[in-house]
């Protein structure tokens, strides 16, 4: 445990063996509390957007790269990764050659949990299922993250996080009103294995703080992402009735919705409950004729003319700046708040004043910012001490100072191709 | 009763809606103790809210959500039938107990600090200061049982110049960061269904307890935990934060597409939608679809995300003239990561739900047998034991005589003053 600071995972090793976004939010939030997890990655599956021949900057895929420039090494670059592999530990291990297996193994030794989000027959494949994790060390826990889980019959099924919104019911419902199902912005079913994974891990690893023994955890990102949608399961349950997409409006209270801004691309939401709500809104709005029309007074009137209520109020919203109009209608006591692109977020006075944003110096990518902790604890806070690390940064720590490998024998490793320099070049460009 | 990975541990919760109880739900159905606090008579609000319309089985739905000092007129609760069978409610209490205490009133908080005593977590959902005001904020807690964990959850959190703002789950995605992501980038940002940033604060608060729990027993020292939802929801945005950061660019919604993948979006079938999505096998991915034209060299390359539309046009007349299961099933057999796009009303007979007997019957006698969703994952040696949900109020005589000792006569006077 740090010495100098308190944290809540201090001492618990975690090796993670996840790609992308679900196994890796898991492992994120865990190293922010403290753990030291040890990412395996190999030169054929890294992780990190593979090896990109460098590109003109700003051009192809510049977006994700730091000043739009993929760099030398873009594996070490890559924006998506830096972000949740912050904290963590780097090694390559390529675990199809026995070798490797062998060294992973060691690992697993000196370890508390292991990660892992293939699909379900790779792990067996590679002779490491729970069954031999837990012949080597019997208080491993090991969580495997998969799109189905690990047996029925679509336990083979191929799939990312979009399959899962998909098969779950989330697309259809992310949706306007009636409207062709569409993509959360964001990788939802992914944060939502993630975030069940990291509480299933510390659930298993406090039953083994008490019982002394671990466990396997099969965690399905599609039975992980069901609750999130149960309120429409039970309704359906309940009363037998399709479930219908409203986009941003509520069934039983108007106004409720996002409406234009002043500026490209800018809007604001607001949330309409009560009638009182409604009287701060039209003095907010100051008192304007067509406000006073009495079909608008009550929740029932304002649901059934909700179209043109809304038409209405986007009228009065379009001329005014988002962010100033959120202040504005908050001290009415209005619930409202800007729609905030990345840009208006990071500048976000109140999540600037929390330091809730961190700023980070990585080696190859430079000084950049990144979403913090995801929430504040009073006496062990967590902290972000080190960017994410480059490909095989830590084979040196991991192989020489945890598991005491002689200088030559991980050299003979890396002669052997069970560690690598630099993932694969990508063959089709 | 199997030992769950959380037994042992004593949980008060206060919270309410869905932040918080998803959150108690988790770890009730993991083994703790939760003892659910509820306002007498009217109890949770999510007894009475919900996202949808005309929820509970039969009548007709309650009022909109209100707020804990908002609570709905006495008089249009107390002849409420639906109390006991609001989906939402059921949804997220499971296997709680529930008692019914007004910690407004001085004896009522009494209790609720002898209570303390007997916890291990107290989970709370207020409007920030509301605690404090109470004289029941961590300070005071903490003084009366030394290490115990409190985790409050509010839209902005408990510190900063937003801290007193009005929230709710559309602002908290708007503010987030989420829903300028989301929807067609010709049309205004569209929220995700059903609350999503109160689930995202809730999982937060669950693994930060788990956290906290792991670091108290290791060292006997609590802690205060603040979860801020806005902050739940700007922790998932994928790359969007370090994306700005690291190129200035702003990520912009992409409707039915996925951001960077090519090809990787919701399509039209003959019956419904599907997701479409090669491996990293293009020339298997263009035999199925049966679309030669997709290995020309600009498109058999990582930079036909520059010719998307071209490439979805090529696709189309295939996707479009099967349907969804055929899609579905194809694409399995090749090897793709295509879906098809279900109804929640298609989940509980789904082959692979039904094989890893996922919806989990629960008879609960107001309500009926209804199916719910299950355990979001299985654990080898702790599995989840999901119960069904407690009456308002059912587990006063548990907690308050065999727990906290109070007499018949003591309980019969605090009910003539509704604390309990």
């Amino acid at each position: 445990m740090s010495s100098k600071r308190r944290l809540a995972l201090g001492g618990v090793r975690v090796i993670d063996l996840s790609q992308v976004f679900a196994g890796p939010y898991a492992t994120k939030l865990l190293a922010d509390m403290g753990a030291e997890v040890i990412r395996i990655e190999c030169a054929a599956r890294s992780g990190r957007g593979g090896s990109l021949p460098r590109m003109k900057p700003g051009g192809d895929f510049g977006a994700s790269f730091p000043g739009g420039d993929t760099g030398e090494h873009s594996y070490n670059r890559f924006a998506y990764y830096n972000e949740v592999n912050r904290n963590k530990y780097a090694i390559t291990i390529d675990l199809s050659k026995p070798r490797g297996v062998d060294v992973f193994k060691r690992l697993v030794t000196i370890s508390d949990v292991v990660v892992e989000n293939f699909s379900p027959r790779v792990m067996h494949n590679f002779g490491l299922d729970y069954a031999v994790l837990k012949d080597i060390n019997p208080k491993i826990i090991m969580i495997s993250i998969s799109a189905y889980g690990q047996d029925g019959p679509y336990r083979d099924c191929v799939s990312y996080g979009e399959g899962i919104e998909a098969m779950s019911g989330l697309s259809k419902l992310t949706a306007y009103p009636d409207g062709a199902p569409l993509k959360p912005g964001v990788a939802y079913a992914d944060a939502a294995a993630g975030l069940h994974a990291a509480f299933a891990i510390m659930a298993a690893l406090r039953y083994r703080q008490n019982k002394g023994v671990g466990q396997y955890i099969d965690l399905s990102m599609r039975e992980a992402l069901t609750p999130l949608l149960g309120e429409a399961c039970m309704d359906y349950q309940m009363n037998h009735r399709p479930v219908r997409p409203i986009g941003n409006q509520h069934p039983k209270i108007a106004p409720h919705g996002c409406y234009r801004a002043k500026g490209n691309d800018k809007w604001i939401a607001i949330a309409i409950e009560s009638d009182g709500e409604w009287q701060a809104l039209r003095e907010a709005m100051g008192d304007t004729t067509w406000s006073r029309d009495g079909k608008f007074d009550t929740n029932d009137g304002r649901l059934a003319h909700r179209d043109e209520l809304d038409e209405l109020i986007g009228n009065w919203t379009s001329a005014c700046d988002n962010i100033e109009l959120a202040e504005i209608l908050q001290s009415h006591g209005i619930k409202a708040g800007a729609v905030l692109d990345a840009a208006e977020l990071v500048n976000d006075p109140h999540l600037k004043e929390r330091g809730f944003f961190t700023e980070i110096e990585h080696p190859e990518a430079g000084k950049h910012i990144l979403p913090g902790i995801s929430w504040k604890m009073s006496h062990t806070h967590g902290r972000i001490e080190r960017p994410a690390p480059c490909f095989g940064e830590h084979n040196r720590y991991v192989l020489g100072e945890l598991l005491g490998m002689s200088e030559a024998d991980i050299e003979e490793l890396a002669q052997a191709g069970v560690t690598a320099e630099a993932p694969l070049p990508y063959t089709d460009i | 009763m199997a030992e769950g990975a959380l037994s042992g541990l004593t949980v008060l919760d206060l919270s309410e809606n869905i932040s918080g109880p998803y959150c108690t739900k988790l770890l009730a159905d993991y083994g703790a103790t939760v003892i659910k606090i509820e306002k007498p008579i009217i109890g949770d609000d999510s007894r009475h809210a919900s996202n949808l319309d005309q929820f509970c089985r039969g009548e007709p739905a309650c009022s909109p959500t209100s707020g804990r000092h908002t609570g709905l007129p006495l008089r249009d609760t107390l002849n409420n039938p639906d109390i006991e069978k609001n989906g939402l409610f059921l949804l997220l209490n499971t296997s709680k107990k529930s008692i019914t205490l007004n910690i407004d009133d001085k004896s009522g908080r009494d209790i609720f600090k002898r209570l303390v005593k007997h916890a291990d977590i107290i989970v709370e959902n207020f409007k920030p200061g509301t605690m404090k005001n109470l004289g029941i904020d961590y300070a005071a807690l903490a003084k009366l049982k030394s290490g115990i964990i409190m985790a409050s959850i509010s839209y902005f959190g408990q510190t900063g110049p937003h801290r007193d703002w009005n929230g709710c789950d559309l602002v908290a995605q708007a503010m987030g960061g989420l829903m300028r992501l989301t929807g067609d980038p010709d049309r205004e940002p569209l929220k995700l269904p059903l609350s999503q940033a109160e689930y995202q604060a809730g999982l937060n608060a669950a693994v930060a307890i788990l956290c906290a729990v792991f670091y108290r027993d290791a060292t006997g020292e609590g802690q205060y935990i603040d979860v801020s939802v806005q902050e739940a929801v700007a922790s998932i945005l994928e790359g969007a934060v370090s994306t700005y950061s690291y190129s200035g660019t702003v990520l912009n919604r992409t409707g039915a597409r996925h951001r960077s993948k090519c090809p990787a979006a919701l399509m039209k079938a003959k019956n419904g939608y599907v997701h479409m999505e090669s491996s990293a096998y293009w020339d298997h991915f263009a035999t199925m679809v049966e679309a030669p034209q997709l290995l020309q060299p600009h498109l058999a390359s990582i930079l036909r995300y520059r010719h998307t539309n071209e490439v979805e046009a090529d696709i189309r007349p295939w996707v479009e003239s099967r349907t969804a299961d055929e899609i579905f099933e194809t694409g399995q057999q090749w090897r793709m990561p295509v879906a098809k796009v279900m109804g929640v009303e298609e989940l509980d007979v789904d082959p692979q739900y039904e094989s890893r007997k996922y919806f989990q019957e629960i008879d609960h006698l107001p309500a009926g047998t209804i199916k719910y969703p299950g355990a979001p994952f299985k654990m080898s040696e702790t599995p989840a034991d999901i119960n069904r949900v407690p009456l308002l109020g059912e587990h006063n005589d548990e907690i308050y005589i065999d727990t906290l000792k109070l007499s018949r006569d003591e309980m019969g006077k605090l009910r003539e003053r509704n604390v309990i």
